[in-house]
């Protein structure tokens, strides 16, 4: 199925090529959970501070059963602040 | 010096500049900078008065730890009734000139009545003296620093001063120091100008001194800054991405307004990005982005030094502009781009530089935009009012044009410098300024980010973020993670941001190193370097009594519960779209809870009891 992977700021070293500055569209198996998603492009989890599925947070407690499902549009972010 | 234990007090009117021991009793209660600044404000100027006449004062502080070797230890603040809200005002700046200050031997400056010509002022070492100033009257900001740095032959005197904004009267206009760091809210700017005043040039040769437990100092101050270095946001994210690395995170949350906050998401937000100011651009094959810089002892290091691509149509009959200069940060991006619509990154970072080169705040600035935007979609202002100017959301064009008028108050521009409150009132729609006690909001939505509405609702400057930091909670999982469309616990967490918020301001150090420095990291430094028992207990006693002291100033100055609200907009219209679809804000399920633990009546009034228990 295809989903949107989009990682961040210093995360971007870990998009594979092609695509647009920090998006790329993917496919992956059926029934992938988020966890799996992020060890495949090998980041940790202190970098996967901020993780997004269509904009909802997911803490890291959550993401070994949170099943992605077509369409799914993951943002990651390290840890980041501003103001 | 931790406490230099002495202020310069400037009678604009008489023309004299008088040193006066800075009242240490005070300064064991407010700590400094924000704090004891506020005190003094509170003591000698009354809450009622025109904040641009001369019965107001304009106070310029440091704290503390300002000038030491602790990290980010370079900050001063102005401190004012502001024009823009009839609030207590208190703007706070990084760069060089808060630590010169200290070097000269100052904890702070008070500035009193009117000069009846331009005038500035002269500081070097114990010397200090009111000079004539009608040659650099009428000048920006850059122009009038080069000019003072030419009379002076010293690169190392530190300017701060106010650009022709101020003088046209704009009511957010802003103090500039070092060219490119800002006291930049309430219209603190304004104020200066109202007395005259252009500039303060300040050289400082007697060090540091002073500090009550030398060791324990050290100690408390390399452990911090194993702390910053170690953090990855402190070490890592500000440094290399700055605050505009937020651009995404807070549009991918559903927590950006957009459109006079008419929208929440800004599908243009990449384009003005962290990410996009890293980007090779095709004209020249450079980013927008330079690369960071640092204020005085700071070991972040989150400001942007950028430049625009001089292809770009602002400014390719500008060379004036081509060179490197102070880049976007987020909350500009926000308010100058996502609030107007502008998604053009070598614009923003034009009106960028022209928020600093004549001094104005980048936040209001944008916010009032949007507002007149708004109307001019609704066909209440027209071409006729903008001088011809096609006032549409998304008009890069549009955006430069309307800023360069505002820069000197010519014709709309002098609209523009009212500020969306007053603004939306004369042209008969109130209920599109999105403000609080007449200040612009910042760059998150309260609707989709709950905490931070109620701390713009309450804040004492009117909106804004830098009062306390939910954000940083709500969204970013800083020191840990709440859910940002709750309101359950908001009314304490916002509580206790704001508290610890008044006593860092009130230091001397930058809000920044709480991203990674919690009051046990701070406190230390802060009992170190002052006599007095700087506890953790007590630094957060300090920082409520701050709170209390300046909610009794606006209390006094005539503000009421009424006007902790926000507006109409952000309290029934759903956000229509994304993460967040359906959400507005729900300030009555936190307001009422807030004003119980802060110890206030149902009024919003601090209790006799909470005043005792503060000594207020
Ligand atoms: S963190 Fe940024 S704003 Fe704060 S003192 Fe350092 S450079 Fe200045």
């Amino acid at each position: 199925m295809k989903i949107v992977i989009e990682f961040y700021a210093s995360l971007m070293k870990y998009l594979p090529p092609g695509g647009r500055r920090f998006r790329r569209d993917i496919k992956v198996d059926e029934g992938l959970k988020l966890k799996q998603l992020i060890e495949q492009y090998n980041i940790s989890d202190e970098e996967a501070h901020i993780v997004l599925v269509n904009g909802h947070f997911v803490a890291l407690e959550s993401r070994e059963d949170h099943v992605l499902v077509e369409d799914d549009v993951v943002s990651i972010w390290p840890p980041v602040a501003g103001g | 010096m931790s406490w230099t234990r002495k202020l310069l007090r400037v009678d604009l009117s008489k023309g004299t500049c008088t040193s006066e021991a800075l009242n240490m009793d005070w300064a064991k209660d407010y700590l400094g900078q924000r704090g004891l600044a506020s005190k003094y404000l509170s003591e000698e100027v009354d809450p009622k008065c025109d904040p641009l006449g001369a019965e107001n004062k304009l106070i310029m502080a440091t704290g503390p730890l300002t000038g030491t070797m602790a990290s980010t230890a370079g900050r001063y603040s102005v401190i004012t009734k502001g024009p823009l809200t009839g609030a207590i005002a208190c703007s706070n700046s990084g760069g060089y000139f808060g630590a010169e200050l200290k070097f000269a031997g100052w904890d702070m400056v008070i500035f009193e009545g009117k000069s009846d010509k331009p005038v500035y002022l002269v500081i070097q070492n114990d010397k200090a003296e009111l000079c004539d100033g009608s040659h650099i009257w009428g000048k920006s900001a850059w122009e009038t620093d080069d000019i003072l740095h030419a009379t002076y032959q010293d690169p190392q005197m530190r300017i701060a001063c106010i650009g022709r904004t101020a003088e046209a009267g704009c009511l957010y206009a802003a103090v500039i120091n070092d060219k490119h760091r800002a006291a930049g809210r309430s219209g603190v700017g304004t104020v200066m100008a109202s007395k005259n005043l252009k500039a303060v040039a300040v050289r400082g040769t007697q060090g540091i001194g002073n500090i009550d437990n030398v060791d324990a100092f050290f100690e408390s101050t390399d452990a911090g800054k194993a702390v910053l270095a170690e953090n990855a946001v402190t070490g890592q994210g500000l440094p290399a991405f700055g605050t505009q690395v937020l651009m995404n995170v807070i549009n991918g949350v559903g927590g950006l307004p957009a459109h006079n906050m008419r929208d929440v998401g800004f599908a243009g937000a990449e384009n003005i990005s962290a990410e996009a100011m890293a980007e090779p651009r095709t004209s020249d094959g450079k980013p927008n982005l330079t690369t960071n810089g640092a204020c005085f002892g700071c070991t972040i290091a989150c400001g942007r030094i950028s430049t625009v691509d001089k292809t770009h149509f602002s400014v390719k009959d500008k060379p004036q502009y081509h060179g490197a200069s102070g880049g976007l940060e987020y909350e500009a991006a926000w308010a100058l781009g996502a609030d107007t619509g502008v998604d053009d990154l070598d614009a923003l970072t034009y009106v960028n530089f022209l928020c600093n080169e004549d001094g104005f705040d980048p936040i209001s600035y944008g916010s009032t935009l949007a507002a007149a935007m708004e109307m001019f979609e609704d066909g209440v202002i027209t071409t006729k009012d903008t001088g011809g100017i096609e006032l549409k959301f998304g008009s890069a064009e549009a955006f430069v044009a309307a800023t360069e008028l505002l820069v000197t108050g010519e014709g709309f521009g002098k609209d523009l410098g009212l500020g969306s409150k007053r603004l939306c009132e004369k042209y008969g729609r109130p209920e599109l300024s999105m403000s609080v006690k007449g200040q612009e909001f910042p760059a998150y939505d309260p609707r989709g980010i709950q905490g931070i509405g109620l701390n713009y609702a309450t804040s004492n400057r009117g909106a804004c973020h830098l009062r306390g930091y939910t954000v940083a909670s709500e969204v970013l999982g800083i020191p840990v993670k709440t859910e940002q469309t709750d309101t359950d616990g908001k009314p304490e967490l916002v509580k206790a941001f704001q508290d610890a918020t008044a006593l860092v301001d009130s230091a001397g150090l930058c809000i920044f190193t709480t991203f990674a420095w919690g009051m046990d990291n701070i406190a230390p430094q802060i009992d170190a370097a002052c006599e007095g028992d700087w506890s953790v207990d007590n630094c957060l006693e300090a920082g409520e009594r701050i709170w209390n002291m300046e909610r009794l100033f606006n209390q006094a100055a005539g503000f009421t519960a009424d006007d902790d609200k926000l507006p109409k907009r952000l309290l029934e219209e759903a956000i229509k779209s994304g993460p967040t679809e359906g959400q507005v804000n729900r300030l009555g399920e936190m307001l009422p809870k807030y004003y119980e633990i802060r110890g206030w009546s149902p009024e919003g009034e601090p209790t006799a009891e909470t005043r005792q228990r503060l000594s207020l």
